[in-house]
């Protein structure tokens, strides 16, 4: 068994194993943790594949923002989740019976398919070995794909402003600055003196 | 791609992995976090199937688009998350399982 193959094994061992810990956790922060395993593992997967800035982006972004996104809502929210899982078992048998279904399927696909020749030969976007993966994206994602990249950006920014319009929330009982009325404020209104007789006071 | 890992070994592990996430929906029917996680490994097994044709092809095309899906799937997560946090403060709870809000 050579290196290559080796690790290739080792990481979808883990990341199969990992994955299905994910489902199956009691614990949902364990769920989070053993997520981030699955994510590393397949960056590992696609670094063996050749898609180096793939596993990487793979990596900052479900590492560091998505699966920590997931660790804040989980940690925030008060739930008992030992009574969610009241009833696990109930779905399971028809989940174990479309997951089957599924998986052959899958792999008869996965075992049976064929690519057309003129497809493999008339490649769209040809690999270069002598060019690094970082490099290659670079030079078709702002040029031939600039749309698309374009088109992500804009998917990103509504999401952002779907999930704070979502979630901002105006308290009643929070104080809050009003410009207007600061601006608008005159000294005849709240500011009176007083000529206080000595000896005498108010 | 190292030629002794073929194609058929990626495609068989992103089936995996993609049954385990179809499988974890059904079984964490409750449980709305553990569904979007889910839905993050379907995510993954699909990105996988792209990388590994795009070795096997030799074509970049299926990275670019594996980039994209990325992108679309940390805006879901987001969004997701979004809806999960309103639907607790107005529920007190994510149980899905009886989620009729909007049944009238």
């Amino acid at each position: 068994m050579t290196l290559p193959l080796f690790f290739f094994y080792l990481f979808s061992a883990v990341a199969v194993v990992s994955a299905f810990m994910v489902i199956s956790a009691r614990n949902p922060v364990h769920a989070v943790l053993f997520l981030i395993l699955t994510f590393v593992n397949g960056a590992g997967l696609f670094m063996l594949a050749g898609a180096e800035f793939l596993a990487l982006i793979l990596i900052v972004v479900y590492v560091g923002a998505v699966a920590v996104l997931f660790l804040f809502v989980v940690m925030m929210l008060d739930i008992d989740f030992a009574e969610m899982r009241q009833g696990m078992l109930q779905y399971a048998p028809i989940g174990i019976l479309v997951g089957v279904v599924l998986l052959l399927e899958l792999l008869l696909v996965a075992g049976s398919f064929f690519i057309s020749p003129d497809v493999a030969s008339g490649s769209g976007l040809p690999i270069d070995a002598a060019m690094d993966n970082t490099r290659q994206l670079g030079l078709v994602l702002y040029t031939r794909y600039f749309f698309l990249f374009q088109g992500a950006g804009a998917i990103l920014l509504v999401a952002m402003i779907g999930a704070i319009v979502l979630t901002l929330r105006h308290r009643a009982t929070a104080k809050r600055q009003d410009p207007i009325k600061q601006v608008a404020r005159q000294a005849s209104e709240t500011l009176k003196v007083v000529k206080v007789k000595s000896g005498q006071g108010l | 791609m190292g030629l002794e890992i073929g194609l058929g070994h990626y495609l068989t592990v992103a089936a995996i992995l993609f049954t385990l996430g179809v499988f974890g929906i059904f079984l964490n029917r409750k449980n709305v976090i553990v569904i979007l996680m889910s839905v993050e490994l379907i995510l993954l097994a699909v990105n996988l199937n792209f990388v590994a044709f795009s070795a096997h092809l030799q074509d970049l095309q299926g990275q670019v688009f594996a980039l994209m899906i990325l992108t679309v799937a940390a805006a879901e997560a987001a969004i997701g998350l979004a809806i999960l946090v309103i639907f607790y403060r107005n529920r007190g709870s994510i149980a899905v399982e009886d989620a009729n809000l909007m049944k009238g």
